[in-house]
């Protein structure tokens, strides 16, 4: 295997909610461990891409493929997108790739295979306001994938370490900032060990003085080497973190390169625009 | 005076052997019932939808006595005699279903829709996501509505009476008949249920606050 395989594929992605059409034919590739920043005017269908992506969206035509065929021989991750979650000892089970081919009719089975292998962070959070912390994040390993919950506490009380909110673990989403709450929706992404995590506007609900921490935890996973999708306003931040940027306008890729060269010279007028009226913001 | 006092340990009898049990027996009955319903109202099937619209339909739009002379006077033409008792449960069952389902329905589309999203994202299915993630929010919404009906439905526990259960009003009933004391004994009985109510109105706000503990004020 490549170090370049992709991650994901995704191919031909259509999708219209009546007579309004949200995506043209979108073809994205995300390679092993690279960040890929998805930035456009609102309606351009980014949004839409990545709630595909969890199958919150039920595209129209195309397909999307999560997963390197086979089983890793190289890199201790496996196909896990992530670094594994104790320096990769390589022992975690490696899903087959994946295919939805949504041409034809896709089974509830394929919406949940593709649920095991990405995880996405929420704009609002939607923490779910009745568990504590700690039983927001192993609700999904516990409940659904099956994993002995000692296992999964122990893991999840090192996320929530990490991003400086173990002692919160007993607190209800309501006592939490909206930065907290938004990186408790990190952890419980990172929980369900998914080969690719998606951010849909991660910072856009938060207060201007609690961006700076939750993109600060994006950066150390990117650095870390996780496989992500982010859907972003933040231009510096996808500057200083993704790969590539990916910038999309009426449902089509306008254009797409390194984040350096898309967002300080920009070749398509559509982009140039954009970019300068988002910096002219700030 | 003294008929206030000897007949309230018959009526209090009554109440704790006729009135309690049976509006307890129909509100879990009906509640069950109610979310049924209420599945069927918020399902993607059309005609799943269509059943459980035509249900809450015929329930709300004819009277509990109907229903209940139905049962109990009406069945038996058709071959299903039922005693007092069955038909009381039965009846009031199927009643508080038809007006809980709608309570319990609004209570779950209260949710936000980004939990049925989140609970997706962690791969739950839809019943997954309904009872561990929907449901326990709806509850806390569906409280205070779904106190009324159970208020509501203890006082509607007296029209039993009319298909001979012994519960409290029929005790009433026949000690009023026995004395022709009918002011003191009906007042009486309203006294009694409208203790009854308090103190279930007492029960709500406690739960209320039991389920908002994990809300923000």
């Amino acid at each position: 295997m490549s170090p370049t395989e992709p991650v994901l594929q995704v191919r031909g992605l259509s999708k219209s909610f009546g007579a309004n059409t949200v995506l043209r034919g979108i073809d994205l590739d995300v390679p092993r461990g690279k960040v890929v920043a998805l930035i456009g005017p609102s309606g351009s269908g980014k949004t839409t891409i990545l709630r595909s992506l969890n199958g919150l969206e039920t595209p129209d035509a195309g397909s999307v493929t999560v997963g390197a065929r086979g089983t890793s021989a190289d890199g201790a991750a496996g196909a896990a997108g992530g670094p594994g979650s104790e320096g990769g000892t390589g022992v975690e089970p490696v899903l087959p790739a994946l295919t939805l081919d949504f041409g034809a009719k896709v089974t509830p089975r394929e919406v949940a295979a593709l649920r095991d292998r990405s995880a996405m962070v929420f704009q609002h959070y939607n923490l779910f306001p009745h568990l504590t912390v700690l039983q927001n994040v192993i609700e999904g390993p516990v409940r659904v994938q099956k994993r002995p919950r000692a296992e999964v506490v122990a893991e999840a009380e090192k996320l929530l370490d990490r991003v400086g909110l173990l002692e919160k673990k007993d607190a209800h989403p309501f006592e939490l900032s909206g930065g907290q709450q938004q990186r408790v929706g990190i952890v419980r992404a990172l929980a369900l060990k998914p080969q690719l995590l998606l951010f849909d506007e991660p910072t856009s609900a938060l207060d201007p003085e609690l961006v700076d921490d939750v993109l600060e935890v994006i950066k150390e996973l990117a650095e870390e080497g996780w496989t992500m999708v982010i859907v972003t306003h933040e231009l510096a931040f996808a500057r200083q973190t993704a790969d590539e940027v990916v910038f999309m306008a009426g449902g089509v890729v306008v254009e797409r390169g390194p984040a350096s060269q898309v967002l300080r010279n920009p070749q398509e007028e559509r982009t140039q625009a954009f970019v300068r009226r988002l910096l002219h913001e700030i | 005076m003294d008929l206030f006092w000897s007949s309230l340990g018959p009526m209090l009898l009554g109440a704790v052997k006729g009135t309690i049990p049976l509006a307890l027996a129909s509100f879990a009955i009906g509640l069950v019932l109610a979310l049924l319903v209420a599945m069927l109202r918020i399902s993607r099937s059309r005609i799943a939808n269509g059943v459980g619209r035509f249900y809450v339909s015929v329930i709300r739009g004819t009277p509990l006595l109907v229903q209940l002379f139905v049962i109990f006077y009406g069945l038996p033409a058709v071959g299903v005699k039922l005693d007092p008792w069955p038909s009381a449960i039965i009846a009031f069952s199927i009643n508080v279903g038809g007006y809980a389902a709608e309570v319990i329905r609004a209570a779950i589309l209260s949710v936000p829709q980004g939990q049925w999203e989140a609970g997706h994202m962690i791969g739950m299915s839809r019943g997954q996501t309904l009872l561990r993630i929907i449901l326990p929010q709806a509850a806390r919404v569906s409280v205070p509505p779904l106190s009324n009906t159970f208020i509501s439905l203890v006082k509607d526990t007296s029209l039993a009476s009319l298909i001979l259960v012994t519960e409290m009003f029929r005790v009433a009933q026949q000690v009023a008949a026995f004395s022709q004391e009918f002011m003191l004994l009906y007042l009486e009985a309203a006294l009694i249920y409208w203790v009854i109510c308090l103190v279930l109105s007492t029960a709500q706000t406690q739960l209320e606050k039991r389920l908002d503990r994990y809300v923000a004020h």
